[in-house]
């Protein structure tokens, strides 16, 4: 029989019962990061690989947790831009929506201007893993930080060795040829290599943009055939960059070099492993591992046991996330100000790029840096700069 | 630029022309007869593909021989949709036909969005890179295929429309259908053929075309524009025009994009049809009206 007394202490019991876990647990709360990537369209591919990479750092960030806050795990939250600036956008907002403490994305540079912009909205923290283009980290947002180097960088690079490299071949090559995709990536590195290459004493013979999908490049090829080039140098994204390639075996073009900035499929194992005669010899300056650490190198091992290719997108969104980490690590905190000053201050150096310790300006990681890669014998190695060096360059390919 | 590139170029563009003819011969036909702009032939024609690209992948069935699956299936579905869909929403009126058609795109485009997402898929064949030699040109050989794999199809459509009782019953109900019904012929069975002969010459032109191209969910939607052009230009209605109007709009896309560049290349398409509707609307093969 049920009186007042048995009522109360039932309820008691039931209450403490109920808030038991809550006192007891400890456990902590679990911090969520947006990863945001187009793994659908056009870009899947590439996407699909960040989101991969992005995947093994918050596994290997959850075997401890993040230390300052009691171990607490991260918890992600996907997000596909669908290879669009909107689908990006949107993501964002939903991101933003479900309380994200930061995003880490959204790989090609024009869905990057749109995804940092819509979180500066919500003073939401963005590290760009991949995102070439200058003006992402130009626009003055605090929330934006790129860990990467961007395609002045890369351009600038890629040109000063590339006159390098001529000149200690005795000067074969004179003339040029830019082919680019149409978005901002391949239209400001176009832009800005037409604009420098005369001043090394090379003559840009022609400058041609195509569209993101192109599955006829037989047009452009002819029409490299009718230039004919010492150098082609193309910055596109994976698919175009790969049919672009064969279509010159196809069309059986044979410039002096391949110079790639910032190519798609360049220095990619996947290309590589298809296409391995017309891989042969390209050099790329692109986004690229220190080779002499084991990280990097188990990272691969890794990558390939899950039988992916160990491409730029995977080592790139890994240690954007391991940043983040850092990151939130240094601020003691999920708060998003908190982990954007952190970024803003971080010397975060346990990482096996070839960039050093880092020190951001302006949202831009100064030491980062791009490393010339050729295709020799099968394998892709480093050729530039020295202390990364595993091969010495092939230059020009044929006289 | 010398005559080997310039060569080159309009072979290039004859390739691609012939398989924009099989798409605009099947446009064309569902004009001629029905009198029906058929908006959702770019999702029929995306259908079609994704029809190649599973075969391909999910059974190994090497595109050219899935011809004769693709042919009958597409016929079926064509004839299926013009019974069971288009006819009892149209009520006979045209305005209806052209939203149907309308609805239909966008279902099938949205459907395929949910089965496959947006990627833009390829197959690779062993022949994918292989290159005949014609001169100073190389062609790759999946459109050489798709050039004589092309021309027979319309050479065979034709030989159907001219030569059997179902192209005179077609050619009847384009020209009278009254006339037509009164001599006996069930117009809603040529209807339903002709529609699903429309959609059969869709499933050839996906299994050439699949080779040396791509399919995603919107891939229709350019091959439509320019087939509505070449439908224009040859003529409604008119099989000669559709194939020759075909091969002059590859030609002048591919020299346009010679020598204007990928972007700026397809204006020679719309140049050409807006100077067509100008001053020979009735199309270059087209009957005065």
């Amino acid at each position: 029989m049920s009186n007042r007394r048995t009522f109360i202490r039932q309820s008691a019991a039931a209450a403490s019962a109920l808030a038991f876990p809550l006192v007891g647990g400890a456990q902590p709360k679990a911090i969520k990061i947006g990863v945001l990537h187009p793994v659908t369209g056009a870009l899947a591919y590439s996407g699909q690989q960040c989101r991969e990479g992005a995947l093994m750092a918050i596994d290997d960030v959850n075997k401890t947790g993040i230390k300052a806050l009691g171990g607490a795990k991260l918890e992600v939250m996907l997000g596909d831009a669908q290879s669009t600036p909107q689908a990006g956008t949107a993501e964002i907002e939903k991101m933003n929506e479900a309380a994200c403490a930061a995003v880490v994305g959204a790989y090609a540079s024009a869905i990057c201007l749109a995804t940092t912009q819509a979180a500066a909205r919500y003073s939401l923290p963005h590290v760009v893993d991949v995102g070439v283009a200058d003006q992402i980290v130009e626009r003055g947002l605090k929330n934006t930080f790129r860990f990467g180097p961007g395609y002045r960088t890369c351009a600038q690079i890629a040109m000063s060795n590339l006159h390098v490299l001529n000149t200690a071949a005795g000067k074969p090559a004179k003339t040029v040829m830019i082919i680019h995709e149409e978005s901002l990536f391949g239209t400001g590195t176009a832009n800005l290599l037409a604009k420098e290459l005369p001043g090394f004493g090379y003559e840009v013979k022609e400058v041609i943009k195509h569209a993101n999908p192109t599955r006829d490049f037989n047009n452009i090829v002819l029409r490299m055939k009718a230039v004919n080039p010492d150098i082609v140098i193309p910055a596109n994204y994976y698919n175009e960059y790969a049919l672009l390639v064969r279509t010159m075996q196809q069309q059986k073009v044979a410039p002096k070099a391949i110079y790639s900035v910032l190519g798609g499929a360049a220095s990619s194992y996947k290309f590589l492993k298809e296409f391995p005669e017309a891989a042969n010899g390209i050099i790329d300056c692109n986004h690229w591992f220190n080779p002499k650490d084991k990280r990097a190198l188990e990272l691969k091992k890794r990558t390939e046991a899950k039988s992916l290719y160990y491409s730029y997108e995977v080592f790139n969104t890994y240690t954007a996330v391991r940043l983040l980490a850092d990151a939130i690590e240094r601020a003691k905190s999920a708060d998003r100000a908190a982990i954007t000053d952190a970024l803003a201050a971080s010397t975060f150096s346990d990482h096996f790029m070839p960039y050093g310790p880092t020190r951001f300006e302006n949202g831009q990681n100064t030491g980062a840096q791009p490393l010339m890669t050729q295709v020799i014998k099968g394998d892709i190695r480093v050729i530039v700069p020295r202390e990364y060096r595993e091969a010495e360059p092939i230059f020009p390919l044929r006289s | 630029m010398n005559f080997d590139i310039l060569f080159a170029s309009v072979l290039n563009g004859l390739t691609t022309g012939a398989v924009y003819a099989l798409v605009a011969l099947g446009l064309t036909l569902i004009y001629g007869v029905l009198h029906i702009i058929n908006f959702a032939h770019g999702a029929a024609l995306m259908v079609a593909l994704y029809g190649v690209y599973g075969l391909k992948t999910a059974f190994g069935v090497d595109p050219y021989l899935a011809l004769p699956i693709m042919v009958p299936a597409m016929f079926a579905l064509g004839y299926a949709l013009q019974r069971g869909v288009i006819n009892r929403a149209s009520h006979g009126k045209d305005e209806n036909i052209l939203l149907v058609t309308l609805g239909l795109a966008i279902v099938l485009e949205n459907l395929a969005l949910l089965a496959f997402k947006s990627d833009t898929r390829t197959i690779d064949t062993a022949y994918t890179l292989t290159t005949v030699q014609l001169g100073p040109a190389f062609i790759a050989l999946p459109k050489v295929i798709a050039f004589f794999g092309a021309l027979v199809t319309c050479a065979v459509l034709l030989a159907i429309v001219t030569r059997t009782d179902l192209g005179r019953a077609i050619r009847a109900v384009a020209k009278e259908k009254l006339g037509a019904k009164l001599m006996g012929i069930d117009v809603d069975h040529v209807y339903a053929m002709s529609f699903g002969i429309g959609l059969a010459c869709l499933g050839a032109a996906a299994c050439f075309l699949l080779p040396a191209y791509y399919v995603n969910p919107q891939v229709g939607a350019g091959f439509v524009l320019v087939a509505f052009t070449i439908v224009v230009l040859g003529g409604m209605g008119s099989f000669t025009g559709a194939l020759l109007g075909g091969l002059l709009i590859g030609v002048v896309e591919s020299l346009g994009g010679l020598f204007l560049g990928e972007s700026l290349g397809q204006i020679g398409i719309f140049a050409i049809f807006i100077a067509v509707l100008l001053f020979r609307p009735s199309g270059l093969f087209g009957a005065r009206a």
